[in-house]
């Protein structure tokens, strides 16, 4: 049903014929279907035009996958100008006119990635393969978005990767077909440095833990260089399993290492266990060297800390938006998916929808779905009014430059929303950095692969 | 350097009570009634979800719009009254404070109507069915379990708070008369430590010193003898399966505020139990305590630094290797006895 | 033991028939897409060899699925270190997993019964852990083992010009996505599906039925078993590694989630599923829970409504919300339930139903006093 449906490629058409042994049953009515439609991967050929979404719903980033999920049915509600338009108006310079895009309708399929690679990867091929995604975004971990990147190289599909933070995503695993709106490690090392440095003096010693992958080594590594240069002293970074669940045995030795700032390089669930158990440790209670224990979170979203609740009161992280600032973007994020959904967006929502967004109107503004020219539009892009200022789509790297937050627990919160206060907005000059710094190669845009 | 060592070894002791009290519903059933259990992770889930549940009753609102007040996204404003301290007042905080504890109450009860229901219902046809069969049957049921939770309970983990009088930690150096602020200790998690003492003790005691327990061990050992004798050796069994559903739960909920909750908190622990089991030796309950203090002490100590940097990985491979070792030097595991389960 | 029966003549043949026209049959029920269909084939090959060791020996492992990521991993090298043809990366991974798989086994099978099942748990485990963490040198952990455009490749290298763009693994030059990718697999499955009937209707697979239905009485007629009990671990190993091979020729990415203790246990349940010890069970088993993770789990609110749209309003709306919690995200509990119903009323799987009803028809046909004289069994159970 669905291979006919779908106009099927010339390639396919022949592999079929070759590997010959259905061939002859249904192949006049294949062809009756215009075997030279499809030019490039998908290429929607009728009035809709479909998004694949990469969502973890389950696993230890599931908070963020729903909080995707979410976003992308409004992102898609508002391209087709269905809701009450959310960021379109503030886009600057924008080429969306609320009636899809190129005029088809976009529709949606959605994957549970269940927060593993390899299921992310599954997903995102049976969405290409069978359902026509023109399109794949979303997902929650750098693991995820690594490999689902390099799938769509293959296939030719764009990647607008969704919540990721290793450098490695726009480094040294870029890929021509992926794009990052998301911060990076080494942007939060370099933004939260001054702000620790400032707050707890240059005279710290501090251990990690770090979960076991790309992001957690990337990270562990990028405020490792951060606070040493601050003149902080490493005592330990120690690997925990990424979704551990009792951290109690790397908890213990923290207490007499002679360390008085704890790292946790950790994120979603991962990262409210461990900021629990070591508050539950009496880590905050503690003196070392003199000085009042600390913990820190170098990557922190208002889930989690919703997660922690108490544990997270005081805790400095950065963050890639909030929804609390006051750009006009922003309360216009804040306004449509509040009234839809009843909870302010986290960070997540905010870079799905977003990428969403910027997809459609590169599309736009290439004219044409095909994949070389969409890049084409998407690289060296500089726009406004998404919430985080000025932003450049960077072509060397594919990494979004803009604004990065460093955030704080709200000691006072008052209501169960309001867990996590600015305490700086880093402007985006002092974040960007050189582009050859993570190595890494695009690989080419064309000739633009068929997915088979 | 000594601090470091004994607080490694109080964190083995930790999780090792922990492995023994998850397994020890298990080895019930695994051990004893010979039924390869893949639903007992499920049955620590239920009973982490009857803490929830009660804790959720116990936090029902009233919930009022306050029309001055608008959320950023123009909404009204939710005013929340909690029912309970409305109706009991002061013994309402009390208890809401103490919700996890006091779910134990309710725990017992329901574990015990879901262990009896299911070895009645499906697991006493499965007695002489082959292992594959238990085990498809098992896990069936543990799927359902969890996709049931899930569709009440949602997916996500639902945070239980501890008593706020035992919440952060011990100083255990000091009441040992050591230099104080060293040697401390999550007090829930020493809280833990003694339940499991406690109902770990009690399994034992109801097993040795009671008839019921001298009859099933009988029935254990030859169940057509114990049966030609008169007595309802079938009923007994039942018997076994809801007290260790009962632990199986009662597991679940002290460890709830440790590890918030969710439908898919039970296969996490379904296979540590297992190895735990089979190290200790079929048919063993002291092999099946032995075994988890074994293997936690292993495990921290394994996750030092110290201990990494000379063999690295140790720590995630530790209770695996230790497995395999013991059950290569014995061949039944620490206590197992001849011919349990080995064709 | 040269020529086949009629019986396994026909069964292979039926077999083949069955899996090459899977495109065909399987469109009504909107399977028919390459991806599925692959994976299809590929845990049917893993099932399969699964069998040959549970199945016949009785010896249930609990860590086939290490053997699955070893094969994944070694393909996925030589990908990366010799070429992009299929079949050295095939040969290769099934070299290594029959490696893995006699060291595994050699000490796994000192022991029995639920002992050697907690052994090749614990080995599998430990191979899962490792490749997470400290070998990611190797497996590059968490994000799964990629090709990449500079990956050295000496024997294209050394014969061809790179070609532009991100490599794919190919057979002879002739790429394996899509289709051509599903036939190359379902040309292994049946090669395998043959080579397991040969192994069973073998002296080699009666000695193993032997050791199944009583070891020591085998022991004591003095036949050592272990070196036949080795032999099927190993071989069934390398079914799993082959299996491994081909999911890293379509998609060549090799994670170490695959060798997690679930995925060992979904192989279990496969088997289990569609009944242990038959040839086509484990295969059936394979393909319904692929077809329920795929197919069962994509359906949802609107595709009900459509589904129920001929009935009046109120009784549609009823319909859907009550099935819309066994499809979609719900499709694990219809899963347990299939399971449970199973195991309960058809102790020996999927096959024993469809022996129960050819059974059945027989008795209607023929005379139904002498039932058991003229029912060939469909298939050489065990």
């Amino acid at each position: 049903m669905t291979l006919l449906k779908r106009g099927l490629s010339r390639r396919r058409v022949l592999q079929t014929g070759m590997a010959g042994i259905i061939g002859s049953g249904i192949a006049p009515l294949m062809f009756t279907k215009g075997a030279w439609a499809q030019e490039f991967c998908n290429n929607p050929t009728g009035d809709t035009v479909t998004f694949g979404l990469n969502l973890p719903l389950t696993g230890a980033y599931a908070e963020e996958g729903a909080d995707e999920q979410k976003a992308y049915e409004l992102a898609i509600a508002h391209i087709n100008g269905e809701g009450d338009g959310g960021l379109i108006s503030v886009l600057a310079p924008t080429a969306l006119k609320g009636n899809g895009i190129l005029g088809k309708k976009v529709g949606y399929v959605s994957s549970d990635s269940q927060t593993k690679s390899d299921v992310a990867r599954a997903g995102a091929t049976r969405m290409i393969e069978r359902d026509g995604a023109i399109m794949i975004t979303g997902g929650s971990s750098s693991g995820e978005a690594i490999a689902v990147q390099g799938l769509c190289q293959e296939m030719g599909v764009i990647f607008m990767a969704g919540l990721t933070h290793s450098n490695d995503t726009t480094g040294k695993d870029k890929r021509r077909y992926g794009f990052r709106h998301f911060f990076n490690a080494y942007q939060s090392g370099v933004g939260l440095a001054p702000v620790l440095g400032q707050e707890y003096g240059s005279d710290r010693r501090a251990y990690h833990l770090t979960a076991d992958y790309t992001w957690g080594w990337t990270q562990e590594e990028s405020i490792k260089a951060a606070t040493e240069a601050l003149g902080w002293d490493t005592v330990a970074a120690v690997r925990t399993p990424l979704g551990s669940t009792d951290y109690s045995q790397y908890l213990t030795p923290i207490l007499n290492s002679g360390a008085d700032v704890l790292i946790l390089n950790h994120y979603g669930l991962d990262m409210v266990n461990s900021l629990t158990q070591a508050v539950q440790f009496g880590m905050r209670d503690r003196q070392a060297n003199g000085k009042d224990f600390q913990i820190v979170t170098p990557l922190i979203s208002e889930l989690m800390a919703k997660g922690a609740g108490e544990s997270v009161k005081g805790i400095f992280g950065t963050s890639n938006w909030h929804w609390n600032l006051q750009d006009p973007g922003t309360i216009a994020f804040t306004k449509s998916f509040g009234a839809a959904y009843g909870s302010p967006p986290s960070q997540a929502a905010h870079t799905a929808y977003v990428q969403a967004l910027l997809y459609a109107d590169a599309v736009e503004r290439a004219g044409t779905f095909y994949p070389p020219e969409v890049i084409k539009a998407l690289e060296g892009h500089e726009f406004d009014g998404m919430g985080n200022g000025p932003t450049l789509y960077r072509a060397e790297d594919h990494q979004c430059i803009k604004n990065v937050l460093v955030v704080q627990g709200n000691e006072n919160p008052s209501s169960e929303y309001d867990v996590l206060n600015i305490v700086q907005e880093i402007p985006r000059d002092e974040v960007a950095y050189d582009p050859a710094m993570f190595g890494g190669e695009l690989g080419p845009a064309e000739p633009a692969p068929l997915c088979a | 350097m000594f601090e470091v060592i004994f607080l490694q070894f109080l964190n083995g002791l930790d999780k090792g009570a922990a492995y023994a009290l998850i397994a020890l519903g298990l080895t019930l059933v695994f051990g004893t009634l010979g039924v390869v259990n893949f639903a007992h992770g499920a049955l620590f889930m239920l009973g982490a979800f009857c803490a929830v549940m009660f804790r959720q009753l116990l936090t029902l609102e009233t919930v009022t719009l306050d029309p001055e007040k608008l959320s950023p996204w123009g909404a009204p404003l939710e005013i929340r009254e909690p029912l309970v301290q409305a109706w009991f007042g002061d013994f309402g905080a009390v208890l809401v404070n103490y919700s996890v504890p006091a779910s134990i109450i309710i725990t017992i009860p329901i574990m015990l109507l879901v262990g009896i229901a299911l070895e009645r219902g499906i697991i006493k046809h499965f007695y002489k069915r082959p292992h594959a069969e238990q085990i498809l049957v098992t896990f069936g049921l543990a799927i359902v379990a969890q996709e049931v939770i899930k569709s009440f309970f949602g997916p996500n983990p639902i945070p239980q708070p501890m008593p706020t009088d035992l919440r952060g930690a011990a100083d255990i150096g000091a009441f040992l008369g050591m230099q104080a602020n060293v040697i401390t200790y999550p007090i829930w998690r020493l809280i833990y430590f003694l339940f499991s003492f406690v109902i770990i003790g009690g399994v034992f005691a109801f097993l040795q010193f009671t008839t019921f327990g001298m009859v099933v061990r009988a029935g254990m050992a030859d169940r057509e003898t114990v049966g030609l004798l008169g007595i309802n050796i079938d009923r007994r069994f039942t018997i076994m399966f809801g007290l260790a559903a009962v632990v199986a739960g009662l597991a679940g909920v002290m460890y709830t505020p440790l590890l918030p909750p969710n439908y898919h908190i039970g296969m996490d622990f379904l296979v540590l139990s297992f190895v735990v089991v089979v190290v200790g030796g079929m048919g063993s309950l002291p092999g099946a305590v032995a075994a988890g203090f074994l293997l936690g002490i292993l495990q921290s100590f394994a996750s030092m630094t110290q201990v990494k940097a000379l063999i690295p990985g140790i720590d995630q491979i530790i209770i695996y290797l230790v497995a395999v070792v013991i059950l290569l030097v014995l061949p039944r595991g620490l206590f197992g006895r001849r011919g349990v389960m080995e064709a | 033991m040269t020529v086949m029966s009629r019986n396994d003549l026909l069964l292979f043949l039926g077999f083949t028939v069955v899996v090459l026209a899977m495109p065909i049959w399987l469109h009504p029920f909107g399977a028919a897409y390459p991806d599925l269909l692959q994976r299809f084939m590929i845990y049917g090959i893993f099932a399969v060899g699964f069998n040959i060791l549970f199945g016949l020996t009785g010896y249930l492992s609990f860590g086939h699925a290490a053997f699955f990521g070893v094969g994944s991993y070694a393909a996925v090298w030589s990908f990366k270190l010799l070429s992009l043809d299929a079949i050295p990366a095939m040969i290769f991974a099934i070299v290594i997993s029959g490696l893995f798989a006699l060291i595994i086994g050699y000490v796994s099978l000192r022991r029995s019964g639920i002992y050697f099942s907690i052994l090749t748990l614990a080995f599998a485990q430990m191979s899962y852990n490792l490749a997470y963490s400290v070998l990611t040198p190797i497996t590059n952990g968490e994000t799964g083992l990629q090709l990449t455009l500079n990956d050295p490749r000496y024997l294209d290298r050394a014969m061809f010009e790179a070609a532009p763009g991100q490599p794919v693994p190919t057979l002879l030059g002739q790429s394996l996505g899509g289709f051509a990718g599903f036939y190359f697999c379902a040309g292994f499955l049946i090669l395998a599906f043959f080579i397991a009937q040969r192994i069973t209707s073998s002296p080699f697979g009666m000695m193993l039925k032997g050791i199944k239905s009583n070891q020591t009485r085998m022991n004591y007629t003095g036949f050592n078993t272990k070196p036949y009990t080795l032999a099927a671990f190993v071989i069934s190993g390398m079914y799993a590694g082959l299996a491994g091979a081909l999911l890293a020729v379509t998609d060549p990415l090799a994670g170490a989630e695959r060798m997690q203790w679930t995925a060992s246990g979904e192989v279990v349940l496969m088997t289990i599923l569609g009944g242990a010890g038959t040839l086509v069970g484990p295969v059936i088993g394979a393909w319904l829970i692929k077809y329920f993770e795929n197919i069962f789990s994509a359906i949802n609110e609107n595709i009900l409504h459509r589904f129920f749209d001929f009935l009046p309003d109120g009784v549609d709306n009823v319909l859907v919300a009550i099935s819309s919690k066994f499809v979609g995200e719900g499709w694990f509990l219809t899963l347990g339930l299939v399971f449970v119903l199973i195991v309960v009323f058809l102790p020996g799987g999927i096959m024993e139903g469809v022996r129960r009803i050819a059974h059945l028809f027989d008795r209607s046909r023929r005379s139904p006093t002498k039932p058991g004289k003229a029912t060939p069994h469909p298939q050489p159970a065990e």
